[in-house]
């Protein structure tokens, strides 16, 4: 798909990602807008997936570690066609399907996260199954920088090293964010890239709201053999929202009416200075 | 007295001032704005340690430094804290005995939209069954200030459940609490409501509309559930010959239960069991969720009168 396209989808995604957190008052909109343009690539150019058969069992696995930028991840499935956009609306809301962290049932959702450093083995337990298939699905997973705190992101990493994993392919969301401040200050996971390459894995490198680097860090992913990829992007919390980028305070809170307006004002701006909407 | 707290903000509020009188440690793990730790922090800064989003290792390094004689409190999200670090905090900090505290918030239901992973129903079954481990619940900001009072005056580890959602008041600054004791609310001798947490508003509010019916209800606030009050709960079967327990927790291993084991071994009445009923929690407004889970007033008014066949 074209770079333009994609930024089209991916401006669609954050105006959805607002309007999620938007209606209950309640969600994660920072690390949800980091996460959103590796969502498009993902779900638009590199995925087999299949909105009309979402639990096929050839399907590439997508597992959202951080699974609070749900926002971010039923955006994308709402912009790809699983369910209606207008589902959107009823996130974290009683009696939607929408919870507040991506749960099996919501059409696309391959397991359920929310409970941080889960993900990542989640996505180890689909990997070596798909070897022991013999199936030659892929499967992509996204941690935050902050999840990598957690010891558990690392007994996985080690895992993944050690059965070579070559059909899984890891992200972080490296935003410098987390909530009690910047990673760095909080509980400094830093090098990241090292700890994983030390655990066996190819190790890349790309500006995560990048589709050109995004897409070569995927597909030479994709083609390396024996060993599990991690690409490290770097981003911008809040991306796109100029209020909310790069600020702590808007890792789990909602905008108000006028915020949320500014917000999706901007964001309409944008679309338009790339020629309008798809 | 009729202003409204959440626990975990009076959680947060006394342990800056406990920061003031004696040397404890807060311990946190990326949640301090959450869990309120935030307040000590500020004030404090040498002697709060936050250890990122690492649950098993903030309460195995708690234990690590109560060896040292110091009083710590470890504070995460209830989920995190009894779920996750489950076993960190059975073979470090039970097992050795060690003086740390747990500082668990958004216990129950009421977390609301952050939906069932989130949402913690099993706390008190894991953290009462562990040796050594105190379990304390308390409703309003008053009785967080005096169980956390009571947590730093008892040498050992000590599981303080909290909550997110604001509370109206039901003590007051001059209210004491001891461990193993309950507070009786109300007397009666028609039957016996039992709640504890933030479930001991809407009990307070069913046994006076059950008044209202002519039924006497007496009510319990068990807000120390390990050790329990057995006398409290025995006397209460003899007097009252049957029993209703409300908690936001699983009707398994919960309250209910704890009353449960006292009840069938020294005094058999009739019981119910009002909590969530072995299923997860979900998203929503706390209010929508209390009706969906039957942890209403209305409820427990409608669970008594059946109890009694009224
Ligand atoms: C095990 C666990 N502990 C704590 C939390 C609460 N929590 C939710 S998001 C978050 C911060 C995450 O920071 P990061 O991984 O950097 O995410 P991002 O910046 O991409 O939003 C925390 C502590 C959780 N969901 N799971
Ligand atoms: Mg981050």
């Amino acid at each position: 798909m074209d770079n333009k396209q994609l930024m089209l989808h991916a401006a669609n995604i954050r105006k959805n990602i607002l309007t999620a957190v938007h209606a209950p008052k309640s969600g994660h909109p920072g690390g949800s807008l980091s996460v959103c343009d590796l969502l498009t690539l993902l779900y638009f150019e590199v995925m087999n997936v299949d909105p009309k058969n979402p639990t096929s069992s050839s399907r590439d696995r997508f597992v959202l570690s951080k699974g609070h930028a749900a926002p971010a991840l039923y955006s994308t499935l709402a912009e790809r066609g699983f369910f209606p956009t207008d589902d959107l609306c009823n996130f974290r809301k009683f009696g939607s399907i929408l919870q507040g962290h991506p749960v099996m049932y919501v059409p696309g959702v391959d397991v359920a996260t929310g409970s941080l450093g889960q993900g990542i083995s989640a996505a180890n337990g689909m990997a070596i199954a798909g070897k022991l298939d013999k199936s030659d699905y892929r499967v992509y997973t996204v941690l935050g920088d902050g999840e990598c705190q957690e010891g558990q992101v690392w007994e996985a990493a080690m895992f993944a090293g050690h059965y070579k994993l070559d059909n899984l392919c890891a992200f972080v969301d490296h935003n410098h964010l987390q909530i009690d401040g910047k990673v760095e200050d909080v509980m400094n996971p830093t090098p990241i890239d090292e700890k994983f390459k030390a655990f066996g894995w190819n190790v890349l490198t790309c500006d995560g709201h990048d589709f050109d680097q995004l897409r070569k860090a995927v597909n030479s992913a994709k083609s390396y053999i024996g060993k599990p990829t991690v690409v490290i992007l770097n981003t911008v919390k809040g991306k796109g929202v100029s209020f909310m980028e790069n600020q702590v305070n808007w890792h789990g809170s909602a905008p108000n009416d006028e915020q949320y307006k500014q917000a999706i004002d901007e964001i309409e701006q944008y679309i338009k200075t790339l020629g309008g909407a798809l | 007295m009729s202003n409204k707290m959440a626990t975990r903000e009076a959680y947060g509020k006394k342990l800056a001032m406990l920061g003031e009188t004696t040397d404890i440690i807060v311990m946190d793990a990326d949640l301090s704005g959450s869990t309120k730790t935030g307040e000590f922090a500020k004030k404090f800064p040498g002697r709060f340690i936050n250890t990122g989003i690492a649950e098993g290792n903030m309460m195995s390094t708690a234990a690590g430094i109560a060896t040292t004689g110091k009083t710590v409190f470890a504070s995460s999200f209830a989920m995190f804290a009894a779920g996750r670090a489950f076993e960190q905090i059975r073979n470090s900090i039970c097992y050795p005995k060690l003086n740390v505290k747990i500082g668990a918030t958004h216990a129950g239901i009421s977390v609301g939209e952050d939906g069932a992973t989130h949402q913690s129903i099993e706390d008190i079954a894991l953290m009462r069954s562990v040796p050594n481990m105190v379990v304390l619940s308390p409703v309003d900001q008053y009785e967080t200030y005096a169980v956390l009072d009571a947590a730093v005056k008892y040498d050992g580890p000590v599981y303080i459940r909290l909550a997110r959602l604001p509370i109206e008041n039901i003590y007051d600054e001059n209210y004491t609490f001891e461990i193993g004791k309950s507070h009786t609310l109300a007397d009666g001798n028609d039957v016996t409501i039992i709640a504890t947490g933030i479930m001991v508003g809407a009990a307070l509010q069913a046994v006076n509309m059950l008044k209202e019916q002519g039924i006497n209800a007496r009510l319990i606030n068990m807000a120390s559930i390990k050790p329990i009050d057995k006398d409290a709960i025995i006397k209460a079967a003899k007097e009252t010959k049957a029993i209703v327990t409300v908690e936001e927790h699983s009707i398994i291993g919960g309250l209910g239960s704890a009353v449960c084991e006292v009840l069938c071994e020294c005094e058999p009445v009739k019981v119910k069991r009002i909590g969530v009923e072995d299923r997860f929690g979900q998203s929503g407004k706390p209010e929508l969720l209390f009706e969906e889970y039957g942890l209403t007033a209305e409820n427990i008014v409608k669970q008594t009168k059946i109890l009694l066949n009224k």
